[in-house]
C-alpha cells in the first residue's frame, strides 16, 4: 500500500520554518553588514562589541543568580509536590493538582500583573527578591509535572523491599527513591533553569531598579539600532547554549 | 507505616507547594480582581475606598476592536498551528525510535530558545533592509517598496511561529498512543490516505487536539510582546493595553479590570476542557 508523502513533506517544511529565522540570525552575527540584507564579508566585530558591553555581562550574572536559585527552590518544592500528588488520593490532592496545573495555562501577562498587584498592595519593593519569587512560582508547576512523569514509572515495591531488608523509612527514601528519581528531578531543574533564563514578560512586571536581567537587557538594546548586530552575536551564543542544554537534558532522560 | 500518622504526613509533604501557590498564585489572582474595584492613585498605586468607576471606564467602546482583534488573531493562530502540527505529530509518531528522538529534539530546541530572540529574528528577517525582503523583491514576488513588518499579518505569522511547538507537543503525546493499525485497516477497507487521516487519525487524537488548541489559544490571548515588536500601531491586542495601563498610565485598577476580563476569558475554555475530560473518564468507566 502506498503511503502518502505529504506528512513528511509538511514536517520538513515546519522544521525549516522553525529553524530558518534562527539560522539567519546566526549567519548575520558574522556578517559585516549592519542589517544583514546582503553578505558583506566575515567579521568578529559584533562579538568584540559584545565582549566590551559590560552591562550585558552584568545582566547575565543577575540572570544566572536568579535562574540557579529559583530552579533549586522549584526542584525542592516540585519534587515534594509530585511525591504528594502521586502517593495520596484525597480532596486535598485534587485541590493541589488543580493549583499545580493552573499556572501552566495562565498567560504570562496575568501572572506578572497579579504578582505586581500583590507586591504593590503589600508594599514590597520590586527587585531581586520579587523576581526570584515570580520565577519559583512559574517553574514549580513545570518541575512537578516532569518529576510526576518519572514517579509514574517508579516501582514502589522497591521501597517495601528496602524496608523488609531493615532500612528505616527515611533511609529507604534516601537510598532507593531519591537516587532513582534524581534524573527526573535534574531534568525538571534544567527545564526550570531554561524557563527562568528565558522569561521576559513576568520579569518585566516585577523587576525594579538595578535588576535588569538578560532578556530585559536584550529588549532595551532592541530599541537602539546601533546595537542590533550585537544582539545577533548574543543570540547566537544563547542559541548555542540552548543546544547544549537540550542535548544534556535529553541524555539525562535517556539514561534513566 | 501507621495509618494514623498518614494524614499528618500528607499535609506535611503537601504544605510547602500548596502554601507557595496559595500565597503567590491564588492570592495575587484574587487581588487583581479586587483591585479592579479600587480607585487609582497618582503614584501608580491604589487609593483608599471602593469604587465601580473603573468598571465603567473599561466599558469604553474603543476596546471593542482590540478585543475583536485579540480573539480573531488567537483563533486564526490556533487553527493554523493545528493544521501544521497534526501532520507533524502524525509523522513523528509514525517514525522509528531514533528518528522520533531527533524530531522531538528539533521541535523542542526552538521552543527552548529565548522567546525575545525568536521574535527579534523575525523582526530582522522582515526588516526593509533584511534578507527576506531583499530576496522577495529580487524574485519580483513583492513590489519594490513593500513593507513586511507592522501588519496584523506579521503579528499572525510570528504568533504561529512562537506557538507551533505548543501545538506539536501535546498532539505528539496523543499521536504516540494512537494505534496506527487502525489506519492500515481503514486503507484496507478502501479509504484514501486523506480520508483515513481525517476520519480515523484526527478523531483518534481528539483529546490531544483539544489540549493543543486550548494551550495555543490561551497563550495567544495574553500576548503583548509580539504585537509591540512586529505589529503596527493599529495591531494592539488586549495584552498591549494591559501593559500600557500598568507602565505608561500607571493606572493599576484599570489594568486590573482588563486583566480580570482576560482571566475569565482564559478560565472558561479551561473549564470546558476539565469538564470534557471528566466526562471522558466517566465514559471510559
Amino acid at each position: 500500500m502506498k503511503r502518502s508523502r505529504l506528512p513528511a513533506v509538511i514536517t520538513c517544511g515546519v522544521i525549516l520554518f522553525l529553524f530558518a529565522p534562527l539560522g539567519v540570525l546566526v549567519v548575520n552575527s558574522f556578517n559585516a553588514s549592519r542589517f544583514g540584507g546582503e553578505w558583506e564579508g566575515f567579521t568578529w566585530n559584533w562579538y568584540e562589541k559584545l565582549w566590551a558591553a559590560g552591562e550585558v555581562w552584568e545582566s547575565l550574572w543577575i540572570t544566572l543568580k536568579i535562574a540557579v536559585s529559583a530552579s533549586v527552590a522549584a526542584m525542592v518544592l516540585g519534587t515534594l509536590a509530585a511525591y504528594a500528588l502521586h502517593r495520596f488520593r484525597s480532596w486535598l490532592q485534587d485541590v493541589h493538582h488543580m493549583l499545580i496545573t493552573l499556572p501552566l495555562v495562565m498567560p504570562d501577562i496575568l501572572m506578572g500583573m497579579s504578582l505586581l498587584a500583590l507586591f504593590v498592595l503589600t508594599g514590597v519593593e520590586t527587585g531581586l527578591l520579587t523576581i526570584w519569587i515570580a520565577h519559583v512560582t512559574f517553574c514549580l508547576s513545570f518541575v512537578t509535572m516532569v518529576v510526576l512523569g518519572r514517579l509514574q514509572d517508579f516501582d514502589f515495591t522497591l521501597l517495601d523491599a528496602a524496608r523488609d531488608l531493615g532500612a528505616t523509612p527515611a533511609k529507604a527514601v534516601r537510598k532507593v527513591l531519591l537516587p532513582l528519581l534524581l534524573p527526573g528531578v535534574l531534568a525538571g531543574g534544567l527545564l526550570a533553569f531554561t524557563l527562568s533564563i528565558d522569561d521576559y514578560v513576568i520579569t518585566f512586571f516585577v523587576s525594579g531598579p538595578g535588576t535588569t536581567t538578560l532578556p530585559l537587557r536584550v529588549a532595551s538594546m532592541m530599541k537602539t539600532s546601533r546595537s542590533l548586530p550585537v544582539i545577533n552575536a548574543l543570540s547566537t551564543l544563547l542559541i548555542a547554549s540552548t543546544f547544549l542544554f537540550a542535548a544534556l537534558s535529553s541524555r539525562l532522560q535517556r539514561r534513566a | 507505616m501507621s495509618t494514623r500518622l498518614r494524614p499528618a504526613r500528607q499535609w506535611l509533604i503537601t504544605l510547602p507547594s500548596l502554601a507557595w501557590l496559595g500565597v503567590f498564585f491564588v492570592i495575587p489572582a484574587v487581588l487583581v480582581i479586587l483591585t479592579a474595584f479600587r480607585p487609582a492613585d497618582l503614584q501608580g498605586g491604589v487609593g483608599p475606598g471602593w469604587t465601580l468607576a473603573t468598571l465603567k471606564e473599561v466599558q469604553d467602546p474603543a476596546y471593542l476592536p482590540i478585543l475583536w482583534r485579540t480573539f480573531w488573531l488567537s483563533g486564526a493562530t490556533t487553527l493554523i498551528c493545528l493544521a501544521l502540527a497534526l501532520p507533524v505529530a502524525f509523522q513523528m509518531a509514525h517514525s522509528g525510535e531514533r528518528m522520533r528522538q531527533v524530531l522531538l529534539l528539533l521541535v523542542v530546541i526552538p521552543f527552548l530558545s529565548n522567546f525575545l530572540i525568536r521574535v527579534f529574528a523575525w523582526k530582522s528577517l522582515l526588516h526593509p533592509e533584511g534578507p527576506l525582503t531583499k530576496l522577495l523583491i529580487a524574485l519580483h514576488l513583492i513590489p519594490e517598496n513593500a513593507v513586511l513588518l507592522n501588519h496584523a499579518g506579521t503579528v499572525l505569522l510570528v504568533l504561529v511561529y512562537t506557538q507551533l511547538p505548543f501545538a506539536i507537543l501535546p498532539l505528539y503525546a496523543a499521536a504516540e498512543k494512537f494505534d496506527f493499525g487502525l489506519l492500515d485497516a481503514a486503507r484496507d477497507l478502501g479509504a484514501g490516505p486523506l480520508s483515513a487521516f481525517s476520519k480515523v487519525f484526527v478523531p483518534g487524537v481528539r483529546r490531544g487536539i483539544l489540549s493543543a488548541a486550548v494551550m495555543v489559544f490561551v497563550c495567544c490571548l495574553g500576548q503583548y510582546v509580539i504585537p509591540q515588536m512586529v505589529g503596527g500601531t493599529g495591531d494592539e491586542m488586549l495584552g498591549s493595553k494591559i501593559a500600557q495601563r500598568v507602565f505608561s498610565d500607571r493606572n493599576l485598577p484599570h489594568a486590573s479590570a482588563l486583566a480580570g476580563g482576560l482571566m475569565l476569558a482564559v478560565l472558561l475554555p479551561m473549564l470546558v476542557v476539565v469538564l470534557w475530560q471528566q466526562f471522558g473518564r466517566k465514559e471510559a468507566e
